[in-house]
């Protein structure tokens, strides 16, 4: 009984330790990531006994400076709603992640531990609900500040977050079609199957147009360029202008932690989550014939480390667009949603259940 | 705009590809640098306070008094850099010299650097090659306006540069700067 709570918890406790620790340290990737894309350094100022560790202590920094600075309240703002906003924010988007699998089930003894905070079998819509939930943050911050620009900005966030939603929970449609689940995990699991012997039947093979569209509509989702006209950094004032200290840093985060779920929700859906290619669960099984065998613990330990590489690079790949495109227009973002991602994903479900007919079953 | 324009998808890719290249190219040469090939350079940035760009050998920096050999100035205070300075921040009170081959020397020769502009003319009006801007120093500055203001003595104490633009004198401190 203790062992089970304690197994409980440590699954949650690694979900929560990985989520917190990377959205901490993406700030540092943001920044020295852009740098070397445009041949700067990049920030390494900050150091502790003249120890510099290449900026690292930068985002610490950061987070000192904020947790110090005053924690400004604006005389006509809504009082309860002001505080909860960030609070509100920061945390649908951080329990996101519980559903998202880090690895295929681990036996130990006669126990099966399955490797995801919580195992759901509707994984897909809890997630989305909890990211939907993050818009009521935008805008319980945009409408408490009585701030007429705070307001306008949490309107735009909300439209476009509104739209994207939608191409996002469309274009992920045809993914749940092909492999037949809403379970997140039965989803990584069906991605393991080969097609035609020797290619990974994962989602970006065998829906890469729908890898497009969420991955278009996810940038939208998470609000961050080139789809940040809700927030403009440095021309538009968003929809938390009143806000100071860690509050503001609450929100600054709230970017951070949606854009590892977003890159988790990649991976998961449409490269093949926590699956090596050809690893079952007794080792390797190469096409051409060749059998590696592994224990379970090392298997759990590959799949593991090849979940949290594919997020690295998904983040990676997300900074990459972050850094190269400019931002778009309002009524640009809009009509990307309504007129183009949205009827594509419609699209997109209509071929997939043409082909899945034609082919009888589900292949 | 053409079609493939329109669609923006092609675009974004090639702008990555662009963009992802630099951060390959760059990404290389630092793990390079790291590794001990100290000539690969993954960045062009110069960080300032550490490492300095080299100096031109005609670039117009803090100006000095040139000396005679017994250390007095070789300024004779014929005001023809005040006459001639557009910043007029150049103010001589001149002296009689000991020595009547000489005739004159100044009393105060102080320079608002406030003012000056830089523009070099003092030092090509100069009959006898007594002020020079060959100093190297960049940085002075003060927090008060008396504190730009460099008497004779803080000039004639400064040295050329080195041959390798480095200054060879420290920045001079006027003795009534308040902070």
């Amino acid at each position: 009984m203790i062992l089970d709570f304690g197994i409980a918890f440590g699954r949650v406790a690694f979900v929560m330790f990985f989520v917190l620790n990377v959205a901490a340290i993406l700030g540092w990737v943001e920044r020295k990531q852009s740098a070397i894309m445009q041949d700067r350094i990049g920030a390494n100022r900050a150091s502790i006994f003249g120890l510099r560790v290449m900026g690292l202590f930068h985002p610490l920094a950061d987070t000192l400076k904020m947790l110090t600075k005053e924690d400004f309240l604006p005389a006509r703002a809504d009082r309860l709603l002001f505080v909860l906003a960030p609070f509100a924010s920061v945390f649908f988007s951080l329990v996101a992640f519980a559903s998202i699998p880090f690895g295929d089930t681990l036996r130990v003894g006669d126990r099966v531990i399955p490797l995801q905070a919580i195992t759901l079998n509707v994984g897909i819509l809890y997630v989305f609900a909890m990211l939907s939930l993050g818009v009521y943050g935008v805008m319980m911050a945009g409408w408490s500040s009585a701030n007429n620009y705070a307001l306008l900005g949490g309107q735009r966030a909300a439209a476009l977050m509104i739209s994207a939603e939608i191409a996002i929970g469309a274009s992920i449609m045809g993914v749940v079609m092909w492999y037949g689940s809403l379970s997140l995990q039965e989803i990584a699991r069906a991605q393991g199957e080969l097609l035609f012997g020797w290619i990974p039947k994962w989602g970006i093979v065998v829906q890469p147009f729908a890898f497009i569209l969420f991955l278009t509509a996810g940038i939208a989702a998470t609000k961050r360029i080139p789809f940040d006209l809700p927030e403009g950094e440095s021309e538009i004032i968003g929809y938390f202008v009143e806000y100071s200290g860690m509050k503001f840093g609450m929100f600054l985060m709230t970017d951070m932690v949606e854009t590892t779920v977003l890159a988790g929700l990649c991976t998961s859906l449409f490269l093949g989550g926590w699956q090596v290619p050809y690893l079952l669960a007794d080792g390797f099984h190469f096409p051409w014939g060749t059998v590696v065998g592994l224990g379970p613990l090392m298997v759990s330990l590959l799949q593991v480390g090849s979940f949290v590489t594919k997020v690295a690079v998904m983040i990676f790949v997300l900074m990459l667009i972050r850094w190269t495109l400019p931002r778009f227009r309002y009524d640009q973002a809009m009509r990307l949603g309504w007129l183009g991602l949205f009827p594509l994903s419609i699209l997109n479900i209509v071929v997939t259940g043409a082909v899945l007919l034609a082919w009888g079953a589900r292949p | 705009m053409r079609l493939a324009q329109r669609f923006y998808l092609r675009e974004v890719v090639s702008g990555l590809v662009l963009t992802a290249g630099h951060f390959f190219h760059n990404m290389g040469k630092h793990i390079a640098h790291a590794l001990g090939r100290r000539d690969a350079r993954g960045a062009v940035t110069i960080q300032y306070p550490d490492e300095r760009r080299p100096l031109a050998p005609r670039l117009r920096s803090l100006h000095r008094l040139v000396r005679r050999e017994d250390g007095s100035p070789r300024c004779v205070a014929c005001m023809m850099c005040e006459t001639i300075c557009p910043a007029r921040c150049i103010y001589i009170v001149a002296d009689e010299h000991p020595n009547p081959e000489i005739e004159k020397m100044p009393e105060r020769f102080d320079i608002d650097l406030g003012k000056c502009v830089f523009c070099g003319f003092c030092v090509e009006a100069c009959p006898e090659d007594a002020i020079r801007m060959d100093t190297g120093i960049l940085e002075f500055s003060s927090y008060s306006r008396r504190g730009m203001i460099y008497t004779k003595e803080m000039l004639l104490a400064l040295e050329p540069a080195g041959p390798d633009g480095v200054p060879r004198s420290p920045v001079p401190i006027p003795a009534d700067r308040t902070v």
